[in-house]
C-alpha cells in the first residue's frame, strides 16, 4: 500500500494532527428531498491539515453533503458536529466565522467592483478590510480590483470567489467544484494556495466529478454514488481495494535465459504482466539487464472511478 | 445589527450603481412636475393653493406608481439571490436569517426612500419658490411624501414576502403584478361594488372603516387626504375625513401593520427554507 500511496499521492506526507478534534464529524447522516434519498446514511470524519477530495457524478449528493455541513438544510436522520457546533444551531452561526465556503455557481453581484465586493464579505466576518489587498494579490487579481465584477471573466470570478472564501483564516475550506471551467495554469495557482491554507492546518474538503482531477492534490478521497460513501482513503488504498492491479509493459530482447511465462503480447510488440502491488519491485529487480522501454501501467483513475460506481469494490 | 447594516448598504448601493434609484427618481420628479404645474391650472389666476391641488393629484398617482416600483424593487430579493447562488453564499457567513430579510427590506425601503424625497421633494420645492405656500398646506405636503414611502416599505415587505414564497423568479414576478392589481384596482373596485349593491343596509360604518384598512392603499388615500383641512377640501374628502373613525394614528398604525406582517412572516418561512 505504501508504495502505491507514495507513487500517486503527492501529499503523501500527511499533515494531520493527531491531537486535534475533528473539524467535522457526521454520523449516520441522511437527507430526503421528497421521495428522493440525496444523501444516505454518510459517516464522515474530516482532521485538521487534511485535503479532502469528495467525489461523484452530477447529482451524487456532494452539494448537499456540503450544504449540510454549512446547516443550509438541515439532515433528515443522523447527527453533524462542524468546529464543534452543530450546523443551524445558534452557536453555529459564530462558528462559520471561522469556514469558508464557495458555492458551485455563484454570480456575485455584477455592479460592485472586485475590492467593493472583498470588503462588503470581510465586513460580514468581522475582518479587517486593509488585509484584503493582500488576498487580492495572493489570487492574483490585483490589476482588476476596481474593475466591475460584470467584466470579469469565469477565471476571475473563480479568483474572487477564493479569496472570498479565504477571509479570516478559515478552519475549514468547502470548495464546491472550485476548479470546474479553470484553464490549468489557474488550476495550478489553485492547488498551491490550497496546500498554504492545508500547512497552517486548515481542513480542505473540494469537490469534484473527475477523480484524475484531484491526483496529488488530495490526502484523502471520499468516492460518493447515488447518495452513498461508496470509498473513503488515499488513491493507493482505493486501488487496493479496487483491486486493479498495475501492470509491467517492457520491450524483450531476443535469446535471453529468462522464463518469460505468464507474460503476454502487448501492443507494438511490447510484452506485459500484470503483477501484484506487493510484488512490482521484485519482478523489476529479477528482468534481465537489456530489457527496454520498461514502464508502468496503473489503472488510470477514470478506471478506478469506473469500478467504484459500478460497487465492485 | 452590524450585519443588518451592512446588507442594507450594499442593496442600495446596488441599486445606486445599476441606475435603478436613478431611473426611479427621474420618474416620478417628471411625473410630479408635470401635476404640479398642469394641475395647478385649476386654481385659477389666484394661484393661492397650487400646493394643496398637487398634494392630491400626487397621493393619487402615488397610489399607482410607488406599490409597483416597490413590488419591482423587492419581489426578486429572495428568490433571485438563491437563483444566482449568492444566498448560500451570504448564509455561510456568521449571520442569521432574519437579518438577511430585515437587511434587504431595509435595504430597499432607503433606495426608495432616496427616490421618493428627491423626485417629490423636487417639485415641492419648486412650487414653493413659485407661488405662496401657508405652513398648513406644506405640512401636508410633507405629510404626503412620508406617507409615500411608508407605503413604499408596505409593499416591499408583500414583495419580499412572497419572494421567499416561490421557488421561481417568474412567478414571483408574476404573484408581485397580482398584488398590485388586486391592491390597487380590485380591491376599490370591489367595495365600492358592494356599497353600491348593500344600499347602506348591512355595511355599517365600523365595518366599512374595517375593511379601508384591510387595504393598504386606502389606508394611504385616507392618512394623505385627510390629513388637512385644505387638501380634503380640494379631494372632496372633507365629510369623510371629519366624520370617519380613521384618525391618522390608526391609519398609520395600519400601515405600520401592513409592513412588518408581512415581513414576519417572511422571515418565518426563510428561516425553514432550502437554499
Amino acid at each position: 500500500m505504501n508504495a502505491a500511496t507514495l507513487a500517486t499521492d503527492g501529499c503523501a506526507a500527511t499533515r494531520k494532527h493527531p491531537l486535534s478534534e475533528p473539524t467535522v464529524v457526521l454520523s449516520g447522516i441522511s437527507r430526503h428531498y421528497g421521495r428522493l434519498l440525496a444523501v444516505d446514511d454518510v459517516d464522515l470524519t474530516l482532521h485538521p491539515g487534511e485535503c479532502i477530495g469528495l467525489v461523484g457524478h452530477n447529482g451524487a449528493g456532494k452539494s448537499t453533503l456540503i450544504k449540510l455541513m454549512l446547516g443550509l438544510i438541515a439532515p433528515t436522520s443522523g447527527s453533524i458536529r462542524v468546529l464543534g457546533a452543530e450546523p443551524g444551531s445558534r452557536a453555529a452561526a459564530a462558528a462559520r466565522a471561522r469556514i469558508g465556503y464557495l458555492p458551485e455557481n455563484v454570480s456575485l453581484s455584477p455592479s460592485l467592483t472586485g475590492a467593493e465586493t472583498l470588503a462588503f464579505y470581510a465586513r460580514l466576518k468581522r475582518q479587517p478590510v486593509q488585509a484584503n489587498a493582500g488576498l487580492i494579490d495572493r489570487v492574483g487579481l490585483a490589476g482588476a480590483r476596481n474593475r466591475r465584477v460584470g467584466t470579469y471573466s469565469k477565471g476571475m470570478r473563480q479568483r474572487l470567489g477564493l479569496a472570498q472564501a479565504m477571509l479570516g483564516h478559515p478552519r475549514l475550506m468547502l470548495l464546491d467544484e472550485p476548479t470546474t471551467g479553470l484553464d490549468p495554469e489557474l488550476r495550478h495557482t489553485f492547488y498551491g494556495i490550497l496546500g498554504d491554507l492545508r500547512r497552517d492546518g486548515a481542513t480542505v474538503l473540494l469537490s469534484s466529478h473527475a477523480l484524475a482531477e484531484l491526483e496529488g492534490q488530495v490526502d484523502r478521497v471520499v468516492v460518493m454514488n447515488r447518495g452513498r460513501k461508496v470509498a473513503d482513503g488515499t488513491l493507493g488504498l482505493l486501488r487496493q481495494l479496487a483491486a486493479m492491479q498495475p501492470k509491467i509493459r517492457l520491450r524483450r530482447q531476443p535469446s535471453r535465459g529468462y522464463d518469460w511465462s505468464g507474460w503476454q503480447e502487448g501492443p507494438g510488440g511490447l510484452i506485459e504482466i500484470e503483477c501484484d502491488e506487493a510484488m512490482l519491485t521484485d519482478t523489476l529487480r529479477q528482468l534481465p539487464p537489456d530489457v527496454r522501454d520498461v514502464e508502468i501501467i496503473r489503472p488510470s483513475l477514470d478506471d478506478l472511478y469506473a469500478s467504484f460506481q459500478r460497487g465492485d469494490a | 445589527m452590524r450585519p443588518i447594516l451592512l446588507i442594507a448598504l450594499k442593496e442600495l448601493r446596488d441599486g445606486l450603481r445599476n441606475r435603478w434609484v436613478v431611473a426611479v427618481t427621474v420618474l416620478l420628479a417628471a411625473l410630479a412636475l408635470t401635476l404640479a404645474f398642469l394641475g395647478s391650472a385649476p386654481t385659477g389666476a389666484l394661484k393661492v393653493n397650487a400646493l394643496a391641488v398637487t398634494v392630491v393629484s400626487l397621493s393619487s398617482l402615488t397610489i399607482f406608481l410607488i406599490p409597483l416600483v416597490a413590488l419591482l424593487l423587492s419581489y426578486d430579493a429572495v428568490v433571485g439571490e438563491i437563483d444566482r447562488g449568492t444566498m448560500a453564499l451570504l448564509l455561510a457567513y456568521p449571520l442569521n436569517r432574519w437579518q438577511v430579510i430585515t437587511g434587504k427590506f431595509l435595504g430597499h425601503v432607503a433606495s426608495l426612500a432616496v427616490s421618493t424625497i428627491i423626485g417629490y421633494g423636487l417639485a415641492g420645492l419648486l412650487l414653493a419658490t413659485t407661488g405662496d405656500v401657508d405652513a398648513a398646506t406644506g405640512e401636508a405636503f410633507v405629510l404626503m411624501v412620508a406617507a409615500s414611502v411608508l407605503l413604499g416599505s408596505v409593499f416591499i415587505a408583500i414583495g419580499t414576502f412572497v419572494s421567499t414564497l416561490v421557488r421561481d423568479r417568474g412567478t414571483a414576478g408574476g404573484i408581485a403584478v397580482g398584488v398590485w392589481l388586486v391592491f390597487v384596482l380590485l380591491y376599490d373596485m370591489g367595495l365600492l361594488g358592494l356599497l353600491a349593491a348593500d344600499q347602506g343596509r348591512s355595511v355599517s360604518a365600523p365595518l366599512l372603516n374595517a375593511l379601508l384598512l384591510l387595504n393598504p392603499t386606502d389606508a394611504y388615500r385616507l392618512l394623505t387626504l385627510t390629513a388637512s383641512t385644505e387638501v380634503s377640501g380640494f379631494a372632496g374628502l372633507a365629510g369623510l375625513g371629519a366624520g370617519s373613525a380613521l384618525s391618522p394614528p390608526s391609519l398609520v398604525a395600519a400601515l405600520l401593520a401592513w409592513t412588518v406582517l408581512p415581513l414576519v412572516a417572511a422571515m418565518a418561512l426563510f428561516s425553514r427554507r432550502q437554499v
